[in-house]
């Protein structure tokens, strides 16, 4: 059956003709607040994954560390001797049984890369100039599988072998050096190794970029100290937002530290989580005032239409065929305005793509256009549309025929 | 009250109608007090009376259009008062057609699309038939040239025969007028009276029409007069011979 050739859909599209302008202004009020809604949603979307995407570069989703050693009081039987316990200074410690706990950590769902850090203190030095740093040695084969870090890279290579180190624009800037060039790298404990730079990267963060460097896996452990350790694992997660869970996961399976970036990031969650509900308030407000538009034209029109409506009745038609006429009218403002809504907004997006943009030219942050956002719009005000009909459906169905026909 | 059935040449028949607004409440009124009333199929009869007599209250009560307060009403022999709203509305969309003192037309569709109206809302859906069904009555009422017109693009009283048409859609068994020539002018009214009657006279259809014009009164076969909400006369029009 062909539903354009129905009774109601004839009906209703015939009296949204007859008060075109009344039907072209709340299309154009559903276009705008669809359209904001679209725009708001995809620019905050963006927004996110983009910050998101920034905080992944150089930190892993869930990083499992040995547990904090605490202070024990001496005790004479069962009282403490000490008046006071002071909290115990951290020493750099490797995660025991690593590999164990390595192997356990990639079988569980969701997890889709573990990799060994030894990360510690220390310094670079080359010629006069001694820049204090963070040592992170890495198994490179794994760890890019965790941290994008080749993309990164602005000059020489990413691999790293025992005599390489990978350092910051920002470092390399400050030690006035370049690939090839050799400096020296020392730990807090005196140890220290001369390394060629194989690589340099940028992070696009000033403070990572001036203090990470990257060496191998066993050249960290040397220099720290820590022979066959690991300070943590590095673990990616096929859903970020799912990191926390499974650290709770990793944490409740033995004696271990486990941060995931969402607890070690909570300010930021917790700006995010603001910024979610701002847009939801104002989504949900833009939804009420579109919705109102579309009811009171409808009144309006059930008011103006009560003789038609009435003969109508009299002709034999029924309520419910009364009901839906002006159902699919609510439905079709609807899904008409957020057509041109969707469209609207895929024109501002492509416009803040054109003009929102880094002094180096680069996007700002990458916006996805992404249909279903467009198709979810759709849906949601052809729905909010027959809703916001129901009540004058409802009222023109109610119409007693007699009293309508009279006037 | 005594159980009333209806006769098979009945197309309407009332059995101690009575109708009250306000019912229950001090200002409790009743407009027609038990009326009797029987029409054949193929009859013509003209409902006269003064204003304030009840005339189109009985023909709303008639028309399905209200319910009446007592009372028996038989439409084709089906007694209304044992249907349902839903009932209701397919009876009247089936059996009666409706012509009122201004047409009523809906002014977003053409003249064609107005007939169809009825045959649309009863079947839902639009189909070629229809279209021929509905042409053909254009054409009897002599609007073919205009069929395509929008209802508010053509005259008075091409609009009133266009409503005539529209009441036929469904070949009803029974067409309820009420003043149909009211806002037309002399030459107008007698065409669409003589239209009625020529429908009347070829199809059978039952006519009832109110009028408060004596001219036109005359020439229907019979003359019920309503007065206060009672019949007080029903005759036969000895003025008019029945014709085919």
């Amino acid at each position: 059956m062909n539903p354009l050739a129905r009774f109601e859909t004839i009906v209703a599209f015939r009296f949204m003709r007859e008060g075109l302008t009344q039907t072209l202004l709340i299309v154009a009020g559903v276009a705008l607040g669809g359209g904001v809604i679209v725009f708001m949603s995809a620019l905050l979307a963006g927004m996110q994954t983009n910050i998101i995407r920034r905080t992944l570069n150089f930190q892993a989703p869930i990083q499992i560390l040995a547990p904090d050693q605490v202070a024990r009081p001496l005790r004479e039987g069962e009282a403490a001797v000490a008046a006071q316990i002071q909290p115990r200074s951290q020493q750099l410690r490797s995660v025991d049984q690593w590999q164990k706990v390595r192997a356990d950590v990639e079988r569980m769902p969701g997890v889709t890369g573990v990799t060994p850090v030894v990360t510690g203190p220390g310094f670079a030095r080359r010629g006069d100039a001694t820049k204090a740093v963070s040592i992170i040695g890495i198994e490179p084969e794994t760890y890019y599988a965790v941290i994008a870090m080749a993309e990164k890279i602005v000059a020489g290579r990413d691999d790293v072998g025992p005599i390489d180190i990978i350092i910051g624009v920002e470092l390399a800037k400050d030690l006035g050096t370049g690939v090839g060039d050799k400096l020296a790298l020392s730990a807090a404990n005196g140890s220290a190794s001369t390394l060629t730079v194989v690589g340099i990267f940028d992070f696009g963060n000033k403070g990572v970029n001036e203090r990470n460097v990257y060496v191998a896996l066993r050249t960290a452990q040397n220099l720290l100290d820590l022979a066959g350790g690991a300070t943590s694992l590095d673990v990616k997660v096929r859903d970020p937002f799912a990191a926390e869970s499974i650290a709770q996961e990793v944490r409740d399976g033995g004696d271990l530290r486990v941060d995931s970036w969402i607890s070690t990031n909570a300010q930021f969650f917790s700006a995010m989580s603001a910024q979610i509900l701002a847009n939801t308030l104002i989504r949900i407000f833009v939804g009420i005032t579109v919705a109102l538009g579309i009811a009171s034209v409808l009144v309006v029109s059930v008011v103006q239409k009560s003789k038609e409506i009435g003969i109508l009745r009299a002709m034999g038609t029924a309520r419910a065929q009364v009901l839906r006429i002006f159902l699919i009218q609510g439905g079709v403002m609807g899904l008409t305005g957020s057509l041109f809504g969707s469209l609207l907004a895929w024109g501002f997006l492509l416009m803040w793509r054109g003009v929102a943009k880094n002094p180096d030219g680069t996007p700002l942050f990458i916006i996805v256009i992404e249909p279903s956002l467009f198709a979810i719009a759709c849906v949601t005000a052809t729905f909010i549309g027959i809703l916001a009909a129901a009540i004058p459906a409802r009222r023109a169905a109610q119409l007693d025929p007699v009293v309508a026909i009279r006037g | 009250m005594a159980e009333t059935a209806a006769s098979a040449s009945e197309t309407l028949h009332l059995s101690g109608v009575r109708k009250s607004y306000g019912v229950g409440t001090p200002l409790e009124t009743e407009v027609l007090h038990g009326i009797d009333l029987v029409l054949r199929h193929g009859e013509f009869a003209a409902l006269i009376g003064p204003s304030g007599s009840g005339k189109t209250t009985l023909l709303n009560v008639i028309g399905l259009l209200d319910q009446p307060t007592r009372g028996q009403i038989f439409i084709v022999g089906q007694d209304a008062s044992t249907l349902g709203e839903m009932e209701l509305t397919q009876l009247r969309g089936r059996a009666i057609g409706f012509v009122f003192q201004y047409h009523y037309l809906l002014p977003a569709f053409t003249a064609r699309e107005n007939v169809m109206m009825p045959m649309l809302a009863a079947r839902g859906q639009a189909d070629d038939a229809m279209r021929e069904t509905a042409a053909a009555l254009l054409d009897r009422v002599g609007l073919t040239p205009w069929r395509d017109q929008k209802a508010s693009d053509i005259s008075g009283g091409q609009q009133q025969r266009v409503a005539i048409a529209r009441a036929l859609a469904m070949n009803p068994a029974l067409v309820l007028a009420d003043e149909p020539s009211g806002n037309l002018d002399t030459q107008n009214a007698d065409a669409v009276f003589d239209l009625m009657r020529d429908v009347n006279v070829k199809s059978g259809t039952t006519f009832l029409i109110v009028t408060h014009d004596p001219r036109l009164a005359q020439r229907c076969d019979r003359i019920v007069e309503l007065v206060d909400g009672r019949i007080v006369s029903d005759r036969a029009n000895p003025n008019v011979v029945r014709r085919g």
